[in-house]
């Protein structure tokens, strides 16, 4: 019995053995070589694959990285700043710097605000309701809320309140790589620059329509009035085809804009709450 | 108002009612087969039944925490089937054993309903088997049999036990049932595979209301035939003929109930007929050269598992030609 | 008549026209209102005679809203180079592109409801050549009955329109094809071509979709258009008989097309008919001639029940493709709930083309394009039989559409 094992194991152990080093000459001979540094710049990618920068993952990044010699075209929205200094000091080259973004829905029809006049019965997703209908209300450029942008995120960013019928982004988990704003077919979602404390203030609407089919069809939608062009300061607020645009590279978080809307189209979001105007007076009065 | 894309219109086909139409098509063999073995066929249709739904609902509903679905009639037709396949005096334990690997093992944890590969009373079936050879191999006497037995076997494992004893065939043919005993369901056997007949009118009510096609029983049972018949005639002492094949074991009911289930079966006419012949060939191996009577059960399961790669290559035929 | 009449400057496939009025103009039924955009494009004519309130966005069917005149109809007046009698006008010394002149001048479309420019399927591409003319006759879709009545109350018109048809393609021979549910129709066109040998009717089977073209072509010749292919690759050019119809009218009458049959149906509906409607005419007057909205109707259709468009309301006009409407009773309204695919394979063995929808669903909703590509999603005539006949109720049509879009995407941009 015993003399059987001895066999078995010696057996064994040299294929083993034969095995591991044919094996080694054959990996040797059929190496392809491959800059080293695309494996440490690899490493320095937060490794998320989902195609934020525009590559095909992070090892294509990491490729092209090496490849170009030159970091002014490639950012990884993922890693940020962070990440890309880290890069760039692995290659020796100088790293673009750019603002943190987030993802930001542009509608604010709710339910409530927004009426549905129709059931759509099909299959719900968002690609199909949009390409036959443009919706279940009567504003043809708001959100479906069927969650096409939902399961396009790869981060568990992005949720359906199932109350307002709208998609809600989690701003610590959002990474802006942009897979939503490719997802949804009424372009409603948008990279703004992300402001500290969560701040945003944006024109929660993108109807195209004239006033007063808008108001119409959602008692917050912008109506075009060009109020808050006029209030902004700071030449940040345009308005094109009845619907006014906060540039957010250009805001100050003023929030004059919003005190003037008429329709409240335009939202302010994580602000404290306004002094209200009649207290102080009130107060004066007291005091005097 | 509703608005919808098109079609507007609906077939009032459902799941339901294709699997309700089955049952339909299995109670003249489920009929015969209380006829022949008494209540004990109704107490394993019962607990086969009742342990299949059940164990679907609670899975579903606590382990998996979806919806049950347990009312689209498809644990239904997997418990019969799977009584059709055990013997009537199965102790009560070991079917319901059966019952759970068929939902939970082959079915359920496949992704249920339409994502299991292979056919889930088939899978219960053979894992009792081979886990209870001996109580799965023991059939129960018919009512119809001489007083004194106390087991009879089937035909085909009469036949196999014979051989491997070193019998010759034409002394062992002397214990065979008649060829019109098979065909009606005068034998011994499991629930669902002692009567042929009452099996083909199940066959031809499918037919009918289109619930199966007859792709697939036609190339199971005439590739069978061919098989066996190529080889009783050349050596008519060595092989039964292949009538008998046809007859005998569960051909009849793999060839009808068991292969045509539309999850496992392939999605073409022309796949199917492959299925089927992929079937009646393994199965006559088995009954031929392997040490098993019975093999369709075994046939069954290698060729569901085929069906993704004939579902891959056998397409339909596209209309203006290929590109 | 309606009192104001909406007129979409897009209601065929191909650029939609340009609008040549201005708000006030007065116009006459039967005026130029709107120019052909393009080589796939046609004119659209005012179907009333009145003044033209705007020209405006109008929601169409999909509720997208789209430019279209609106005209507040004062009388109707017609163009005075329109010949308006009833009498059959048999004879013709047309040539051949003159006949396509007079086409393409009147606006005529496809009025089987593709609404493709008939100008444009005259002209065969270069190197191709027509040998057969097949008039479509079948109408498959259940419920819609305004090709019958025409086919039995225009009979005559319709040959004439044949042979017009005949001389502009060139071809010898031309084929009628009916469905035998319609024997009437049937026996009536074959009395009335028994005096040209050139033409005859062919009875076919009652299957769905037997009006497809591709199907009809198959059924008539036995051959199949290949994938990707048109029907002037077999040597065939397909007409509906409203488009015959229409053909006749404007050759023979100088009627351009302005007004069409639509059928009002439904099981609901208290007087279900056909109306000879004027293009424009908001749904919900004919759905007021037909006995008024029945209160349990749950879904409204222009077209027939397995390739018709839902609308969002019924202030849609009717453009030159619409069919019918259809209004559904609330309870067959909605679908059945979803289930897992059982791989029955009825979509298989339903559909006219060889597809595998059961598949076709599953990568068009996992986005694996290439494969949709592959497994031939370009093919699908979108028939709907598919998701009719799917014992889960899936919504097989759903993704296959999506597919196509896709994919035709993907397939366009390879191309630049």
């Amino acid at each position: 019995m015993s003399i059987t094992i001895v066999y078995t194991v010696i057996t064994l152990s040299a294929i083993g053995t034969l095995s591991a080093v044919v094996l080694y000459f054959v990996a040797q001979k059929f190496k392809v070589y491959e800059d080293p540094r695309i494996d440490q710049v690899e490493a320095a990618l937060p490794g998320a694959n989902c195609g934020g920068c525009g590559h095909a993952g992070c090892r294509a990044f990491a490729e092209a990285c090496v490849k170009e010699n030159d970091l002014s075209n490639l950012f990884c929205p993922v890693g940020g700043n962070e990440c890309m200094s880290g890069v760039a000091g692995i290659l020796g080259l100088e790293a673009v710097k750019k603002d943190p973004r987030v993802a930001v829905v542009r509608c604010n029809g709710t339910c409530e605000y927004r009426p549905k006049t129709s059931n759509f019965d099909g299959a719900t997703t968002c690609a199909i309701a949009s390409s036959l209908y443009s919706g279940e209300t009567d504003c043809q450029y708001g959100c479906l809320g069927f969650g096409d942008c939902v399961v396009a995120c790869d981060f568990d960013a992005i949720h359906m309140n199932p109350v307002t019928g709208l998609p809600e982004v989690i701003d610590e988990k959002c990474v802006a790589c942009g897979a939503c704003v490719e997802a949804c077919p009424k372009m409603l979602i948008e990279l703004r620059k992300k402001f500290p404390k969560e701040r945003k203030i944006y024109v929660a609407c993108r109807n195209e329509d004239k006033g007063g089919q808008a108001r119409k069809a959602c008692q917050v939608a912008c109506i075009g009035c060009s109020k808050c062009e006029k209030e902004c300061a700071y030449d940040a607020i345009t308005i094109a085809n009845n619907l006014a645009f906060i540039d957010s590279d250009k805001c100050k978080l003023c929030r004059k804009c919003v005190s003037v809307c008429p329709t409240n189209a335009i939202i302010e979001v994580n602000f404290p709450p306004r002094k209200i105007q009649k207290e102080t007076t009130e107060s004066t009065t007291v005091n005097q | 108002m509703t608005i919808s894309p098109s079609p507007h219109v609906h077939t009032d086909d459902s799941v339901r009612k294709i699997m309700y139409r089955v049952v339909l098509a299995m109670l003249p063999a489920l009929a015969w087969s209380v006829f022949v073995f008494g209540v004990d066929a109704l107490r394993v249709t019962l607990i086969a039944v009742a342990a299949c739904m059940g164990f679907e609902y609670l899975i579903q509903r606590f382990v998996m925490k979806v919806t049950p679905s347990v009312n689209d009639g498809s644990a239904l037709v997997t418990g019969i089937l799977l009584a059709f396949n055990v013997p009537a005096d199965l102790p009560w334990w070991i079917l319901v054993l059966g019952a759970f690997v068929a939902v939970a093992v082959a079915k359920l944890s496949f992704g249920g309903l339409g994502s299991n590969i292979f056919n889930p009373a088939l899978v219960g079936r053979v894992f009792l088997l081979i886990s209870f050879p001996v109580q799965m191999t023991t059939w129960p006497v018919t009512k119809q049999a001489a007083v004194d037995a106390t087991t009879a076997a089937t035909p085909l494992g009469l036949i196999k036990e014979g051989i491997l004893n070193g019998k010759p065939l034409n002394e062992l043919m002397g214990t065979l049932p008649s060829t019109s005993d098979m065909l009606l369901g005068n034998i011994g056997g499991s629930l669902g595979e002692v009567s042929a007949l009452m099996l083909l009118l199940g066959g031809l009510y499918m037919l009918w209301k289109k619930v199966i096609t007859w792709h697939t029983p036609v190339a199971i049972l005439g590739s069978m035939f061919v098989f066996g018949a190529i080889f009783w005639f050349v050596n008519p002492e060595a092989y039964l003929t292949p009538v008998f094949h046809l007859l005998a074991g569960g051909a009849m009911l793999g060839a009808i109930f068991m292969a045509t289930d539309m999850v496992t079966s392939p999605m073409t006419g022309k796949g199917q007929l492959i299925y089927g012949v992929g079937i009646g060939v393994i199965t006559m191996c088995i009954r031929l050269f392997g040490s098993y009577p019975e093999g369709i059960s075994f046939a069954i399961l290698i060729m569901n598992g085929f069906t993704p790669l004939i579902n891959a290559y056998v397409k339909p035929k596209r209309f203006g030609g290929e590109k | 008549m309606p009192k104001t009449a909406f007129i979409p400057v897009g209601q065929h496939i191909g650029a939609p026209a340009a609008p040549v009025v201005k708000k006030g103009d007065k116009v006459k039924t039967g005026q130029v209102i709107a120019q052909s955009n393009g080589f796939v494009s046609v004119n659209i004519h005012s179907s009333v005679s009145g003044t033209v309130k705007k020209i405006d966005l109008i929601p169409d069917a999909s509720g997208y809203a789209k430019q279209g005149i609106v005209i507040d109809v004062e009388g109707d007046e017609w163009l005075e180079t329109i010949d308006r009698s009833e009498t059959l006008v048999n004879d013709f010394s047309f040539t051949g592109e003159e006949i396509i002149q007079k086409i393409k001048e009147a606006g005529i479309v496809g009025m089987g409801g593709a609404t493709f420019p008939t100008h444009v399927k005259l002209v065969p591409p270069k190197g191709m050549k027509a040998g057969l003319l097949i008039i479509n006759g079948v109408e498959c879709e259940p419920y819609l009955t305004s090709d019958h009545r025409l086919m039995l109350e225009k009979a005559d018109e319709i040959v004439v329109g044949t042979r017009l048809l005949m001389k502009a393609l060139n071809v010898e021979k031309a084929v009628i094809g009916i469905e035998n549910n319609k024997p009437d129709a049937i026996r009536l066109l074959k009395e009335k071509v028994a005096a040209y040998p050139a033409i005859s009717v062919t009875p076919l089977k009652v299957k769905y979709p037997q009006g497809g073209e591709k199907q009809l072509i198959k059924a008539v010749t036995g051959k199949e258009v290949p994938s990707g292919a048109l029907p002037i690759a077999v040597g065939c050019v397909v007409s509906n008989v409203g488009t015959a119809f229409a053909v006749y009218e404007a050759v023979q009458k100088n009627k351009p097309l302005f007004e069409r049959v639509v059928t009002v149906t439904g099981k609901s509906v208290k007087q279900p008919s056909n109306f000879k409607v004027r293009i424009g005419t908001p749904a919900s007057e004919l759905v007021e001639a037909a006995g008024g909205l029945p209160d349990d109707t749950g879904k409204i259709i222009s077209g027939g029940p397995m390739m018709g468009k839902a609308v969002t309301s019924l202030e849609v006009p009717v453009t030159k493709g619409t069919s019918g409407l259809l209004l559904v009773p609330g309870a067959e309204a909605r679908r059945d709930g979803r289930m897992a695919c059982i791989r029955c394979s009825r979509c298989v063995t339903a559909c006219p083309m060889g597809l595998e929808p059961y598949l076709l669903m599953t990568v068009s909703e996992k986005q694996i394009w290439e494969r949709a590509e592959k497994e031939r999603v370009m093919d699908c005539i979108e028939c709907g039989s598919c998701s009719y006949t799917c014992p889960s109720s899936r919504p097989l049509l759903d993704y296959i559409r999506l597919g196509k879009g896709k994919v035709g995407q993907i397939i366009r941009s390879r191309k630049n």
